[in-house]
């Protein structure tokens, strides 16, 4: 058992006085693929914003690739050496958001070229390079030099994609990347996250509503509840024969919404 | 030079009464400016397209130019061509003309940021034309309008001192008089720049609580802490 | 009658006074509403707290009332201005002290997420400023920083009151010693609104040039 890429240590997480996750455990090996799933409001957003350090939490620890990502000593920081700290995990993390959060001013390759010029020092014409063959995989090289408000949402999410890989993270999280996308455009983007899964060995934590993608792409399924780990295990058993009544109820909520599983 | 008490008690009477005089002049001000921007909004959104190019214009090049050179201009050329006004009439009528081109964009604005859904709401539930305003379009259109139009008259307020220009004698004309009798400076337009302040930042403050509770048009809801 | 060339002379050193004072005014003022504005967004209390009371006090007390005490009662302190520096000065505090708001706003205008993706991809918080919130703020705080522009503009008219003959100082002398009124007055009122329609004429043109083109 190598050890674990990402590691959850009895987190608490409070907004205010809300607790919106408790006491949660949980590792993810290097190069697993593991869906979160669960009701609105159970939390799932909330554990990746904390990996890409959007958040803070309020108890327990944190590791990505064995360093201390939140800890009681990293909690003792000041602001500054607090920020140098995770600078520096953050080389180890990229994100694709819900809403591509692109930046409008720039050109989709420059999206993409930014952060490794700035953060990692790589030349402009190696970055470019990268740039274009990121670009090609996910099937938006011909668009390198459109600006974000011309493309369609499924475009949109796909340079997305390419402007977190240009920085070769070791742990892509991705946050329910379909769910903002007309349903005939979600498909192109997830072709391009299980060409992601084949060609790469990331490891990878995903958010989703998309149950089939859930049990084709992943090696893991969490279902949270209430900011808790109800039931978790590879995605035939969660699916075919989950073990709670929480995870039943959801998955017939789901089948009757009439989206498949 | 040190600040001289007994002298500041002395002087204060007469600059409080200029500060009346200033605080009257921003009201009238206000109002005419309100009335005349209320004509010309109408104006503009529902007289023939020439009248409202023409309002337009107008608009922009009244914003356009200094109200203490419109000031001069009614105070000195109006009599040129025959109309007599008392320099009180003539410098409220510049101020509310000035304003008016401020006042005017505020109510075009307020009318045209009441969704077109609305009108054609009320016109499905059969409302009249008078209940479709008395009872849809200024309830929702109003209050925005109440924190834009407040900062105006604030604004007006802390520009009457230019009145003294044209020989009225407001608080700083008050403020200047006994400044170069007494040879002091010091006391008198220190205390008239203390009586704006004290009018000003309380209706600031009064009018930005207004805007919170009816911003005009999008709210920032988030907060970017950036440093 | 008034033959043209006398209007030149009577006219044209205000009107020259009149640009230098706009332009070294607002360009003080920029510089204190880029100071100012990112003041009030920064994380110190003490900071944010100092620029909120310079605006007040700024925004609060006439800017008539300002330049009389720049002008004669600083020099009691011992801080002696010329009337063109006290102008450039009150002129560049007093709209500086607006347009702190205009900056402070456009930041704030900006989408959250933005901010969230510069995080997500490493970028250092000179970086996310300098190249991500800034280009698209600026873009926001053109078209108000004009209206601010003109305003100043229209502003510098009151410089005669301590003195400095400029364009509206210039007609009234030329009003009293020729005895025309219209066209003195007539005269300022264009050259005003045109200066004005330039300030804003340049500031679209450079929003224009600011907006990102598709390729
Ligand atoms: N900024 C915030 N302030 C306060 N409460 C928040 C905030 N963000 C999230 N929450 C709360 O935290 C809980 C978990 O939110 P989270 O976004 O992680 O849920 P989620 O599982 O991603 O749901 P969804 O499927 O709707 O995206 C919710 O109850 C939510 O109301
Ligand atoms: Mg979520």
């Amino acid at each position: 058992m190598p050890s674990p890429m990402v590691q959850f240590n009895n987190v608490h997480k409070l907004y205010g006085a809300h607790a919106v996750l408790t006491d949660l455990s949980l590792s993810v090996s290097p190069g697993e693929k593991l869906a979160l799933i669960g009701a609105s409001g159970s939390g799932k957003t909330t554990i990746l914003r904390i990996l890409m350090t959007l958040e803070t939490i309020q108890g327990g620890s944190i590791f990505v690739g064995g360093q201390p990502l939140w800890s009681p000593e990293t909690a003792g920081l000041s602001p500054r050496r607090r920020e140098m700290h995770l600078h520096k995990m953050r080389t180890n993390i990229g994100m694709v958001f819900q809403q591509f959060n692109l930046f409008p001013h720039m050109n989709v390759l420059r999206n993409v070229t930014l952060a490794p010029i700035l953060t990692q020092g790589v030349k402009e014409a190696d970055a470019r390079a990268l740039a274009m063959e990121l670009l090609e995989m996910v099937g938006m090289a011909h668009k390198a030099h459109a600006l974000p408000a011309e493309l369609s949402g499924g475009q949109k999410q796909r340079a997305a994609i390419a402007r977190a890989l240009a920085l070769k993270p070791k742990v892509m999280l991705f946050d329910e990347v379909t769910s903002a996308l007309d349903p005939e455009l979600v498909e192109e983007v997830l072709n391009v996250m299980r060409k992601l899964a084949l060609e790469t060995d990331m490891t990878m934590l995903l958010v989703t509503h998309e149950m089939s993608f859930a049990r084709d792409f992943a090696d893991r399924v969490l279902f949270l509840d209430g900011g808790r780990i109800v039931e978790e295990g590879p995605p035939g058993e969660i699916f075919r024969n989950p073990q709670q009544e929480r995870t039943k109820l959801f998955l017939r909520k789901i089948v009757a919404a009439g989206l498949s599983l | 030079m040190s600040w001289d008490w007994a002298f500041a008690f002395q002087i204060l009477p007469k600059l409080v009464e200029g500060l009346k005089f200033t605080v009257l002049a921003s009201l009238l001000g206000s109002v005419l400016s309100m009335l005349i921007g209320l004509a010309i909004g109408i104006g503009r959104r529902w007289a023939g397209p020439t009248v409202a190019s023409v309002l337009g214009y107008a608009v922009e090049f009244i914003r356009g130019t200094p109200l203490l050179v419109q000031l001069y201009f009614a105070f000195y050329i109006l009599p040129d061509i025959g109309i007599y006004l008392s320099p009180l009439t003539a410098g409220l009528l510049a101020l509310g003309i000035h304003y008016s081109s401020y006042t005017s964009e505020v109510f075009r604005a307020g009318i045209d940021n009441v969704d077109r859904g609305q009108w054609e709401a009320a016109k499905a539930l059969n409302l009249s034309h008078f209940q479709t305003w008395r009872y849809v379009i200024v309830p929702e259109a109003v209050p925005p309008m109440v924190p834009a139009l407040g900062n105006y008259v604030v604004s007006m307020f802390k520009e009457t001192p230019l009145l003294s220009l044209v020989t009225i004698v407001e608080v700083m004309a008050q403020a200047r008089i006994i400044a170069n009798i007494n040879y002091r400076y010091l006391e008198p337009i220190t205390m008239v720049g203390v009586f704006f302040l004290v009018v000003s930042v309380p209706s600031a403050m009064a009018l930005h609580f207004l805007e919170r509770r009816y911003a005009l048009g999008n709210r920032q809801s988030s907060h970017i802490a950036v440093f | 009658m008034l033959a043209p060339s006398q209007l030149v002379s009577y006219i044209l050193p205000g009107v020259i006074l009149t640009i230098e004072l706009t332009v070294l005014g607002n360009l003080l003022a920029a510089g204190i509403a880029f100071t100012v504005g990112f003041a009030r967004l920064s994380k110190s209390t003490w900071l944010r707290l100092s620029a909120r009371i310079f605006t007040e006090f700024f925004r609060g007390t006439s800017m008539y009332v300002q330049l009389f005490w720049a002008y004669f009662v600083l020099p009691l302190f011992g801080l002696a201005l010329t009337p063109f520096q006290a102008a450039v000065l009150v002129l560049g505090l007093n709209s500086g002290a607006y347009a702190s708001e205009i900056v402070r706003g456009a930041m704030l205008a900006l989408p959250r997420e933005q901010l969230e993706a510069c995080i997500a991809l490493n970028l250092s918080r000179w970086q996310r400023l300098r190249r991500v919130l800034l280009p698209q703020a600026l873009l926001l705080m053109i078209p108000p920083f004009s209206n601010s522009f003109v305003e100043l503009l229209k502003s510098t008219s009151i410089v005669s009151l301590i003195s400095l003959s400029d364009m509206t100082f210039r007609a009234q002398t030329m009003r009293t010693q020729t005895g025309n009124t219209a066209i003195p007055f007539l005269t300022i009122l264009i050259l005003y609104f045109a200066l004005a329609l330039f300030i804003s004429k340049v500031m679209r043109a450079l929003e224009r040039r600011l907006t990102p083109k598709a390729a």
